[in-house]
């Protein structure tokens, strides 16, 4: 979740991984998965060990994202593109009963004669608002857009201080040339719990920007990170964050998972220390997404992928692995338990990896060939919970109200 | 004029066929999109241009600009070009 609740640092339980595996999760406690075919909700027994899965919601329409509000824990958001159809937003207020669509879904102004005109093509990301702001959220798109909802998601307005920003073009990728697969989206909007002013944002084909005053002004946060895929391989803008992630109870603290490495910064520092150094070289540090412990600013888990050769993005070695890291990236240990052990080509997106707040963190990956993967213990142990869907492209954690 | 409408957006339509008018496409799909709202975005994007996958044809013939003029007599079909898998 983006903007889980904060909560203190609770004892160290979570230390001893099989102390709390008897411990009940929350009643409402979800999965929300969206997929190239529409979306599916996973609930969970007391023990987190068997899922009932429903849907699809929308099916056949692309799901990029699907997020419960965890202000109200019932407003839900899909962003969708309806078939061929162009992007949209969808809102449901009732936990999934009834959806309305955006009166008004994203969009870039209209070009003036003699500018680059841009339309969006995906609604990629969507960001609940800070808890001060209940009707408030973000979406990003592809190509580089920022939005902003202040009525709950019907009416999207474009945030100008980053669409129309005098660097825009230098930051982003021109939707018409060369550009990533399936464009360039921005996403990653963080919101830090302690000023809603100050937002961080990630994309592409630019790296890591910072803003403290509510998105009108950007600048980028990008130094220690590698883009090797560029001349100079340390330039101030240009990086490709795959994923980027602030820590809910510590905001300083921020990991970013990016084609060149896993990273970590704490802020006010300025340069990000690349902690996938630390990570076994017959692995490396590659992978789209990172996930973090909701209590212990220390602890993250990412899911490495082949990026060697022509980069396959599948798990090394076909041995599917997640990593997770207690000390800040200092160390990783390899958790593989309930995996298979050979001839498994899994790749997760950088929107596929969930991590729960019950005290025994669960942790959750959704696959490319549609299968839901679930760790009830802080990724000691794996188990599929939802094999055969559709190609999965986000999945979050819900804690609906009961 | 009557305009038959592609499976994709019969959502918005509730029907294959309704009865919209204007003297330019344009026209037509702002008149569609008062009486289905959001249909117009599904079809255009924000820079007015066509959505890659839709097509708009009167009288049988493909229409290429949003300008093209439309009769009252005209009959108008927009259909969706599926492609991938």
């Amino acid at each position: 979740m983006n903007q889980e609740e904060v909560s203190p640092p609770v004892d160290a339980g979570y230390l001893d991984p099989g102390r709390h595996a008897e411990i009940s999760p929350r009643p409402g406690l979800a999965l929300l998965v969206g997929t190239r075919k529409g979306a599916w909700i996973l609930r969970p027994d007391a023990t987190r060990s068997n899922w009932t899965t429903d849907g699809p919601i929308f099916f056949g329409n692309v799901v990029h994202h699907f997020v419960l509000d965890p202000r109200d824990r019932r407003t839900l958001l899909i962003a969708a593109r309806a078939g061929h159809l162009g992007p949209t937003v969808f809102r449901s207020t009732d936990g999934g009963q009834n959806w309305q669509e955006a009166t008004r879904p994203p969009a870039f102004h209209k070009a003036e004669a003699g500018q680059r005109a841009r339309s969006v093509d995906q609604v990629f990301f969507l960001a609940p608002g800070h808890a001060s702001e209940p009707d408030v959220w973000y979406a990003g798109s592809a190509p580089e857009g920022l939005f902003r909802s202040e009525d709950g998601g019907l009416h999207w307005h474009s945030v100008d201080g980053w669409n129309e920003h005098a660097n825009y073009w230098d930051w982003s990728e021109d939707p018409d040339g060369e550009t990533t697969p399936d464009g360039s989206p921005l996403h990653s909007i963080q919101i830090d719990p302690r000023d809603p002013a100050h937002l961080y944002l990630a994309t592409s084909g630019g790296g890591v920007f910072e803003s403290t005053d509510r998105g009108q002004d950007w600048a980028p946060l990008n130094r220690g990170v590698e883009a090797n895929f560029l001349p100079d391989p340390y330039p101030e803008i240009g990086q490709d964050t795959h994923c980027l992630e602030q820590h809910p109870a510590a905001p300083d603290v921020l990991y970013q998972q990016s084609h060149c490495g896993i990273y970590r910064i704490d802020r006010p520092a300025t340069d990000w220390v690349r902690i996938g150094d630390n990570m076994p070289s017959e692995i490396g540090d590659i992978g789209f997404p990172i996930g973090l412990h909701p209590r212990d600013p220390d602890c993250a888990w990412v899911f490495p992928m082949d990026g060697t050769d022509v980069w396959p993005r599948t798990s090394p070695g076909g041995k599917p692995a997640v990593y997770r890291t207690r000390d800040g990236g200092k160390s990783w240990e390899r958790k593989d338990q309930g995996f298979p052990r050979e001839q498994a080509w899994l790749t997760v997106k950088r929107q596929c990896m969930a991590v729960d707040n019950c005290e025994s963190v669960g942790v959750y990956l959704g696959t490319t060939n549609g299968d839901v993967w679930a760790s009830n213990d802080e990724g000691e142990r794996w188990q599929c919970i939802a094999p055969h869907l559709p190609h999965v492209f986000s999945l979050e954690c819900a804690d609906f109200a009961e | 004029m009557k305009v038959g409408v592609p499976q994709p957006l019969i959502g918005y339509t509730k029907s294959d066929l309704v009865e919209a008018h204007g003297t330019t496409i344009d026209e037509l799909v702002h008149d569609l999109d008062r009486q289905f709202p959001g249909i117009r975005f599904r079809m255009v994007d924000e820079q007015d241009r066509l959505r890659k996958h839709v097509r708009i044809f009167v009288n049988r013939e493909r229409v290429r600009s949003l300008e093209d003029p439309l009769g009252d007599d005209d009959e108008v079909q927009i259909l969706q070009a599926l492609s991938g898998g």
